[in-house]
């Protein structure tokens, strides 16, 4: 079952090497911290600082507001210098806290202490998860919670620990498996019992063979662990491809992988649970590479959520002067960044800097139809014809040939010869989509 | 010195990043760079014909390119878009149709072709990507309806520099005259006919006398994935099914496949004209449903119709379905109900 | 010969009895006024109306779903006769509505915070950070509303704005749906004085990315008559149902306010100028 592979996909150069060898360090604490409130698909969680609050480490400065909502923590104590718009880095400037530590990184009570795990039923591990602000940290940033409440009669029978981090230059996950095996493993085993899971796989690239003998050994120990190398081949670590590839099973257009009874979990968010569930740690820092040639010695970085981009670059030997793009995650699915006051949230990954002569920028030339994005396409769709609907405005075409079960991935904006922009293209049919439906609804 | 580049900082209000919809890296492939492998694909065939038919064929390769390149920059310029001769696309389209025509094909001929393929059959329509016929395939079949005699009257056998050249017909030519005037062709084909029709040592267009050149050409592209194996192989592999079918039934009157695969421009038409991008379906399925297409309208128009060959027209014919097939054979996309009911 | 008379001869009658037939069954009672009113209406299809087109709203105005004044492009004239037609009386007079884009900043004025490198329309750049504007409220110039405008009203300047030419639009209103900032509106033609600017940021904050920014001083309010503008979050709101004095303009420090006619001469003289100048 394993090696097996997913429709299409394209084989970028990964240029993990530059960072694929460095040891997580730890950022010493900024200046000051921008937390950003909306860290989360879902519901923004409401704010409960104002300026001028003493905060403690791990306090929470903004409560979950709804079920598909997570809260937000102060990642270390300090002062809240100010509660105002900044650049988000996922999208624009969204309301954050500005905090200034007091150098004393004071926990606030009741957190910080290591939990009997042993005892715990599923529902008070689900609690102490949604509690410590967990979202997938993947990139998606969808509350694990919720992937962890399955509705009536769905059930679970298969956890797949997503390790396969197929965005080239990134390398987060990849020293989390090297540093962290066993806890990554035990917040695993809290989603499998939570879930009731016999069955949890660990899919890595083959392109970390390091990584896969770590985890393989870890795995001896658990039962119903395994670990599986995976075909390198970009967007091997997208939920649905990851899925077909491992046990063959389709996620249905449109549905979620319980559909088939799989979840899927970043390791990160599991390492995150471990910390979670075993020390009542919530999500105060995140393992962050900061990459490209941009930045002079290149980095894994653990940072807590709220240092700024520039704080980072810093770190890593400072943005050469011809850096024209800093994207926020990996150069595939990541959001190029115009202010380096950008804050890293629970799901920022990595920042990959790219300088001028690597950047190829979209020229929007006529499609002449070559069929390369129809075979990269892992979704099976038709962006050619799809991109030439909405140039023309017509999005009912392009929501009969399935504009939104796009998953955003690039392959096919990677390989087009005319250097459309593919992805934007198929961004702006789903919001046009939306609108229509909300306008029928 | 540092505080001067503060000073520059503060004065620099202009914004300093590039932002952009990802993905943000590119595979650097571009249109250009697929234009100009499918000239490296198409170099050796057409030198060796330069070698074969002499200064004729040098003259008329030349001047079709330039032709082309001056037409794709005039139309560009006169109808106010932006310059695309870059995008080499018209070097490809005047090449190929340079190799469509014969060596002794006089000058005005080639240019007339050029303006044909260029103006009415690309840019008119909005330049590449938007045409829905073969470019050059139009210069051509409008060349063979309007000037038949330039076209077809006069074959050359390859004779080094066009000195001594002895007119003759094409095979496919001879064998269509003889069914029409005996009543039964006269082919036979020994091993020396063979290795001259594979190695192109026998009359035709500039661009379709080597076999084997065009094949290695095409496998090249295939190789450097600027192809799929799709249309050539459903395209040649249908006219060696049908042709001997009807060779099976009536030898007498149908030559039998190897003759009508390594004669005419099939190779040509198969690796290099059916498979152009803008006028041939865009997904696997389609471009097989395209390939077979065309390998039956070939067969029908060779030995049924008053063309000895027929590769021009059946692709012409199958181009103006492409937008049919495509639509049939979107791909299913992935997890859709649809293919479980199906499969 | 006579075979092929009779067969021709056979089927000419059996192909005119069925579309005999199918006239019958599937004829459909058409109101004559329908067709009147179409007539009449500008014929544009512009879709401003709401309808799929000037015969969809004639049907509409017949069915009594839509007034006889419903099309927001023809003029008055228009509307008569359709009362005229549909047999009622028109109900007061109706000031013509054009549209107008409340933003001056211009490349020159207004800074941005990155190069966009995308699709050339508003809707796309707009996904992308709100678009390349430091100011999150200003015109992209990108022409979105100029593509949907049947009527050629809205020219895109070199600099990066939107422009409605008055005397060309009709007020139809597709671009003040698609403007993805919200900054086009319609108003009636005969008032002059506009605030060219729809930014809520604090005064500060426009002063910092925009020159001609309004930065919520409140001078023109206070020389304005009572209630003809309003301050709504840092941002003076021209209220159209009350006349203000074109000297109200000349208070504006920031320049945002300004006289259309003259604007547009203004703007006009500044183009070509540049124009001009580029040729050089």
């Amino acid at each position: 079952m394993s090696g097996r592979h997913f429709f299409g996909g394209v084989h970028p150069e990964y240029h993990k090497e530059m960072t694929a060898g460095k040891a997580i360090e730890a950022m010493p604490m900024p200046e000051k911290l921008v937390v950003h409130f909306a860290q989360n698909i879902g519901s923004m969680p409401t704010p409960l600082v104002k300026r001028g609050d003493q905060v403690k480490k791990g306090q929470v400065i903004a409560e979950a507001s709804g079920f598909v909502s997570v809260p937000v923590h102060a990642p270390t104590s300090g002062k809240v210098e100010a509660v105002d718009m900044f650049p988000n880095p996922v999208g624009a400037e969204t309301l954050a806290a500005v905090i200034a530590p007091d150098g004393e990184d004071a926990w606030a009570e009741g957190l910080n202490v290591e939990q009997d795990t042993d005892s715990m039923n599923g529902d008070q591990i689900k609690g102490l998860i949604r509690d410590a602000g967990l979202v997938g940290m993947g990139g998606a940033t969808f509350p694990t919670h919720v992937k962890l409440s399955p509705p009536e009669g769905k059930s679970i029978d298969t956890l797949i620990l997503n390790g396969a981090e197929c965005e080239p230059y990134l390398t987060a996950d990849h020293r989390l498996m090297l540093e962290h095996p066993a806890e990554i493993l035990e917040g695993a085993s809290f989603f499998a019992r939570v879930l009731d899971v016999k069955r949890v796989i660990v899919a890595i690239e083959k392109n970390k063979p390091d990584a896969i003998e770590k985890m393989k050994k870890a795995v001896e120990v658990k039962e119903g662990y395994s670990v599986e190398a995976l075909d390198v081949v970009y967007p091997q670590g997208a939920e649905k491809q990851l899925i077909f590839a491992l046990t063959g099973r389709r996620v249905p257009a449109g549905g979620l992988p319980m559909d088939v009874n799989v979840l899927v979990q970043n390791v990160g968010t599991a390492f995150a649970a471990y910390e979670a569930v075993r020390f009542k740690r919530p999500l105060l820092e995140r393992v962050v590479t900061v990459t490209g040639n941009g930045v002079a010695e290149p980095k894994n970085i653990r940072a807590r959520i709220g240092t700024r981009f520039e704080d980072m670059i810093d770190r890593c030997g400072g943005l050469a002067e011809d850096t024209v793009k800093v994207i926020s995650g990996g150069p595939m699915m990541g959001v190029a960044q115009y202010s380096l006051d950008a804050a890293v949230t629970k799901g920022t990954s990595g920042i990959v800097t790219l300088r001028k002569d690597e950047v190829v920028q979209f020229v929007s030339d006529p499609c002449i139809r070559c069929g390369r994005c129809v075979e990269a396409c892992p979704m099976r769709l038709n962006p050619s014809a799809l991109s030439i609907f909405i140039e023309m405005c017509h999005f009912e075409d392009a929501a009969e040939y399935h504009v939104t079960d796009c998953i955003e991935c690039g392959s096919c904006a990677y390989v087009c010869p005319s250097q459309r922009p593919l992805v934007h293209h198929f961004r702006r049919a789903k919001a046009e989509i939306r609108k229509m439906s909300r306008k029928a609804g | 010195m540092v505080e001067e580049e503060k000073r520059k900082k503060k004065e620099d209000v202009g914004p300093r990043f590039l932002v952009s919809s990802s993905p943000h890296v590119h595979d650097r492939v571009r249109i250009n760079k697929i234009m100009m492998l499918v000239v490296i694909a198409l170099a050796p065939a057409a030198l060796l014909s330069i070698y074969l038919f002499g200064l004729p064929a040098f003259k008329v390769i030349v001047i079709s390119i330039a032709s082309a390149v001056f037409f794709e920059w005039a139309s560009r310029r006169l109808m106010k878009r932006s310059n695309t001769i870059g995008d080499y696309s018209a070097v490809v389209t005047g090449l190929l149709l340079a190799l469509n025509l014969p060596s002794t094909a006089p000058w005005w001929l080639v240019v007339v072709g050029n303006l044909f393929a260029i103006v009415i059959a690309k840019q008119i329509y909005g330049g590449l990507g938007y045409n829905p016929f073969n470019p050059a395939l139009v210069g051509r079949v409008v060349l063979l309806i309007s000037f038949p005699v330039q076209m077809t009257a006069h074959w050359v056998m390859p004779s080094r520099w066009g000195t001594n050249a002895v007119t003759t017909a094409t095979p496919l030519g001879k064998a269509k005259e003889s069914l029409l005037s005996l009543g039964h062709i006269d082919v036979h084909l020994t091993r020396t006919d063979v290795v001259n029709l594979l190695i192109g040592n026998r009359a035709g267009c500039i661009g379709e006398v080597s076999v084997v050149l065009l094949l290695a050409g095409g496998l090249f592209l295939i190789y450097k994935r600027v192809i799929s194996w799709h249309i050539p192989v459903a395209f040649i592999g249908t006219v060696w099914v049908m042709t001997d079918i009807f060779h099976m039934i009536d030898p007498t009157r149908y030559a039998d496949p190897s003759f009508h695969v390594i004669t005419g421009g099939l190779f040509l038409g198969a690796f290099f004209m059916a498979t152009d991008y803008v006028t041939s379906p865009i997904t696997h399925k389609g471009m097989i449903i395209f390939g077979v297409g065309c390998g039956v309208l070939t067969v029908i128009i060779r030995l049924f119709g008053a063309y000895p060959e027929g590769v021009s027209f059946a692709i012409l014919l199958m181009n103006a379905l492409t937008p049919l097939i495509d639509r049939a054979t979107n791909p299913v996309v992935f997890g859709s109900r649809k293919k479980k009911a199906a499969g | 010969m006579s075979t092929a008379v009779i067969v021709l001869a056979v089927l000419a009658f059996v192909l005119g009895l069925g579309l005999a037939v199918a006239a019958r069954i599937f004829a459909v009672n058409v109101d004559p006024r329908i067709e009147k009113i179409t007539e009449i209406l500008p014929g544009a299809n512009c879709g401003g109306c709401g309808y799929a087109g000037c015969s969809d709203l004639a049907k509409a105005i017949v069915e009594g779903k839509a007034g006889v004044d419903a099309c927001p492009v023809g003029s008055a004239e228009v509307a008569e006769k359709i009362a005229k037609i549909m047999g009622v009386e028109l109900s007061g007079d109706k000031v013509r509505k054009v549209a107008i884009v409340l933003c001056s900043g211009d490349d020159q004025v207004a800074s941005k915070k990155f190069y966009y490198n995308g699709i050339e329309d508003c809707a796309s750049a707009a996904l992308i950070f709100g678009g390349d504007k430091s100011c999150k409220y200003g015109c992209l110039g990108l022409g979105t509303c100029a593509d949907v405008c049947p009527f050629d009203a809205i020219d895109m300047l070199p600099s990066g704005l939107a422009r409605v030419d008055p005397e060309r639009c009709t007020g139809c209103g597709k671009c003040v749906d698609a403007c993805p900032k919200g900054i086009i509106k319609l108003v009636p033609i005969d008032r002059k004085v506009h605030v060219l600017c729809s930014s809520h940021d604090k005064g500060g904050k426009v002063r910092k990315i925009c020159k001609v920014g309004c930065i919520g001083c409140q001078k023109c309010a206070k020389e304005a008559p009572e209630g003809a503008i309003t301050m709504e979050e840092n941002l003076a709101v021209v209220n159209y149902d009350i006349e203000i004095p074109e000297s109200v303009a000349g208070v504006c420090p920031t320049h945002t306010i300004v006289i259309r006619g003259e604007h547009l001469e203004e703007v006009e003289a500044s183009e070509e100028a540049k124009a001009a100048g580029g040729a050089v």
